[in-house]
């Protein structure tokens, strides 16, 4: 039966982290960015919200009835709406937690899922790599089966971290063994673990993340995110996808509503700048493309949760966030004018935040 | 909960429609499309349609708001807008020219189930699901009065005993008029003022019965598209008309009552038809540009082009970037669509979602359609394909039930919170 209509949970998780992220998340962006920080308090009022265990089941410790691409989508588009730096490293656990759920053997569940729910715990995805033709599909970073395990070697970029303390990362290869890309569960301290130093990029300035280089790096064969069979790497791109769409929209709803307050309140020649067609309909435009991000990631996102072939709506999805975001960012610039392109104001960042999406793929997961 | 799955009536109906898009619609197209000097009408198709529709009920097929049905029966949830749009979208991937042949109410019929009571749902709609096929219309728009309905010249005068309107005016670009007005029992929904001086507040829609005496189809338009279907201009000249054929309570239409009540029931009127005919042109539009993606993509494939889906940017090739925009634009209109439908059936409030999924359809099926043309070179503009056809029918839908302007102005009103005095 089609349905627009969120579940009452649901409902309630939507409207809590949408409080969150106008009253915490919004209010520090703009001091995050210039002092590249991060604040602490936010981020543990982030782990109080308990968003990834929500999505882990209670077996695991977690406290949801299972995991949900969906609910995923649905407090990924608020965290987005909130900030974006803030929004990546919140949900930076998940893109770990995810895979384990859909892929993980029963022993690496019981062994890693609990630990989401701990406050010091932090873990992060090693996914992209530092080149311009970077493709999922066929990584430079090897792994390597030896009589024990693996050993894996190649360099990431984009890898979040919580500062300098312990964590895990979800390190992706090309298992030479089968030519498929694998995940594999590596703490930070393995040997020929190194750290980078801290990236920078047009935006996401307050945004923690590094390259890391692994050299031959040695891990057990139980490392193997779900063991011999190991994991569908399709299935959890898609969940990268529908995760990175609903933060797209989530932005883009924050550019359009920004933009839309001020075309209201900033008068010229005599009115507001909204009562002018060349205005109000960029800014009906905008409203066009953020309910169509949306649909077309919660229909992909709920594919994925039937266990449907996803992959077509999934992709849709994320190509469709990545154009339209940027073209919604940019018109709530062009509307603010002058004010626009000043850093008081958030939507010059917004549209330095929107160009990652297409240009970075797999940055979070629901 | 969020959910996308087709409810059983929709997938039932679907098996029949697409059969009848395939077999019956498309063996035809090219015949209609170029039979528009005579305006032959499309019988192989609304027989076979008329029979289709006696085998699946006639609610979605007509029109008719069928949710009040419906809602008799607590186990059966309210679904008649949904059924609606999956309806023309799979008859428009047939043919956009021949579905608005389809026999039933069309625009007149979803003014009378937005606006009408329930006395006159029944009286006027009962016809299209019994006998010959019917067919309905709507005559809104006037040669000095488009989008701007409010302006519309068309006078209804109450005869000197009051129990008859007197309707004279001329209409213009009536989908299906002739076959309402003139060539079948239907009826023509008609726009007219009571008096001008009342603005909006003064227009109202009354019910006008085929070859009323007084009404005449002077003129059938010759077009870019949709050529099947017939576009006629009609002259009323002392169209007398029974008094309960104003839609709504008629002892409420007189000018003096709307001096009393100021209530702008009318004008609302035609913007709750709106409400489900925004939707219904969407859903057009979408089928039209199923069609052209599904027929390019089958296309490319047989010239060995494969279209691949989660391609890094980098390595997408020009053609895998214009189909994968193409088929995500062309979603998005979708579902955009089927919310509008959705919120309808719910009986919440849809004029935004209404507006906004016209905008979108209307501007994507004319590009998608454009940019196939393109892809397939001399092949596209060629005549021995679809594909210049589907281009040239998909155009209307940015026009028709207000133009893609006149909708991104809706969208901005409802948006911002403005009056259409405060943005126009």
């Amino acid at each position: 039966m089609i349905s627009f209509q969120p579940t009452e949970e649901q409902q309630m998780i939507m409207d809590t982290v949408r409080s969150f992220a106008l009253e915490q998340m919004r209010e520090q962006g703009h001091e995050a960015e210039e002092s590249r920080t991060l604040s602490t308090s936010l981020l543990a009022s982030a782990k109080e919200l308990g968003l990834i265990p929500a999505n882990i089941p209670e077996q695991y410790g977690g406290f949801g009835e299972g995991h949900s691409a969906l609910t995923g989508t649905l407090f990924a588009e608020e965290l987005g709406y909130g900030d974006l730096s803030a929004a990546l490293h919140i949900l930076s656990p998940a893109s770990v937690a995810t895979p384990l759920v859909a892929f993980g053997t029963e022993e690496q569940k019981q062994t890693y899922l609990p630990k989401f729910a701990e406050d010091s715990f932090f873990a992060s995805a090693a996914l992209v790599e530092p080149t311009w033709n970077f493709d999922p599909a066929e990584l430079k970073t090897t792994a390597q089966k030896t009589e024990n395990g693996y050993v894996i070697s190649g360099q990431k970029s984009h890898v979040i971290t919580d500062g300098e303390g312990e964590q895990l990362f979800l390190l992706y290869a090309r298992d030479e063994e089968t030519g498929t890309t694998q995940a594999f569960l590596v703490e930070r301290t393995a040997e020929g673990v190194t750290v980078g130093e801290r990236e920078r990029g047009m935006g996401l300035g307050a945004l923690r993340y590094h390259t890391v280089t692994f050299d031959e790096v040695e891990v057990p064969a139980a490392a193997k995110l779900g063991g011999d069979g190991g994991v569908d790497v399709t299935k959890l791109l898609n969940y990268a996808r529908v995760g990175t769409a609903a933060l797209a929209t989530g932005l883009a709803k924050a550019s359009y509503e920004y933009a839309q307050e001020y075309a209201k309140n900033r008068e010229a020649f005599g009115k507001p700048v909204a009562q002018f067609q060349s205005i109000a309909f960029m800014l009906a435009e905008m409203r066009i493309a953020v309910e169509s991000m949306r649909l077309l990631t919660w229909e992909a996102a709920w594919k994925l949760d039937q266990n449907e072939d996803a992959t077509q709506a999934a992709v849709l999805a994320k190509q469709y966030a990545d154009e339209y975001v940027l073209q919604v960012a940019d018109r709530a610039v062009q509307i603010l004018g002058g004010h626009g392109y000043i850093r008081e104001y958030p939507v010059e960042r917004w549209l330095r935040e929107a160009r990652v999406f297409g240009a970075v793929e797999g940055l979070a997961m629901v | 909960m969020i959910d996308f799955s087709k409810p059983k009536p929709i997938l039932m109906q679907e098996q029949i429609l697409d059969g009848i898009a395939k077999q019956v619609m498309r063996p035809i197209s090219r015949k209609y499309d170029d039979l528009e000097t005579t305006h032959e009408h499309p019988w192989e198709y609304t027989n076979a349609i008329w029979a289709g529709m006696q085998m699946m009920g006639f609610g979605g097929l007509t029109m008719q708001d069928d949710n009040e049905k419906m809602e008799s029966n607590p186990k059966r949830p309210p679904l008649a807008n949904q059924i609606i749009i999956h309806m023309i979208e799979r008859l428009s991937y047939g043919d956009a020219g021949i579905y608005l042949c389809t026999p039933g109410g069309a625009l007149g019929g979803a003014a009378v189930a937005a606006a009408g009571t329930p006395e006159q749902k029944k009286h006027f709609l009962a016809r299209f699901s019994s006998g010959e096929p019917k067919w309905g219309a709507m005559a809104m728009t006037e040669p000095h009065a488009g989008s701007d309905t409010a302006n519309i010249r068309t006078r209804a005068t109450l005869s000197e005993d009051g129990k008859e309107w007197i309707l004279n005016g001329e209409k213009i670009f009536v989908t299906g008029g002739r076959m309402a007005g003139q060539d079948s029992e239907g009826f023509i929904l008609v726009w007219a003022t009571v008096d001008p001086t009342l603005g909006r507040a003064g227009m109202k829609s009354f019910v006008v019965e085929a070859n009323t005496p007084g009404m005449k189809v002077t003129k059938l338009e010759k077009k870019m598209g949709i050529r099947a279907s017939d576009t006629a201009a009609i002259l009323f000249d002392n169209c007398r008309i029974p008094f309960d054929n104003v839609l709504g309570d008629p002892d409420l239409a007189t000018p003096e009552a709307i001096r009393a009540n100021t209530s702008k029931a009318g004008f609302q009127g035609a913007m709750a038809t709106f409400d489900a005919t925004r939707p219904a042109v969407a859903a057009s539009a979408v089928g039209i540009g199923n069609a052209t993606l599904e027929f390019l993509k089958e296309f490319l494939a047989k010239q060995g082009v494969e279209i691949r889906y989660g391609v890094p940017y980098q390595k997408q090739s020009a053609i895998e970037r214009d189909i994968l925009r193409m088929e995500a634009d062309l979603r998005a209109a979708w579902l955009l669509t089927l919310k509008a439908a959705w919120l309808m059936d719910q009986k919440l409030p849809n004029s935004l979602e209404a507006s906004m999924c016209k905008v979108k359809a209307g501007e994507v099926v004319t590009w998608v359609t454009q940019k196939a043309v393109e892809i397939m070179g001399p092949e596209g503009y060629s005549t021995k394909h679809l594909i210049e056809k589907w281009m040239r029918d998909a155009k209307i839908n940015d026009i028709f039930e207000g133009t893609g302007q006149v909708n991104r102005g809706v969208v901005a009103r409802l948006i911002l919170g403005y009056k259409s005095t405060e943005l126009r």
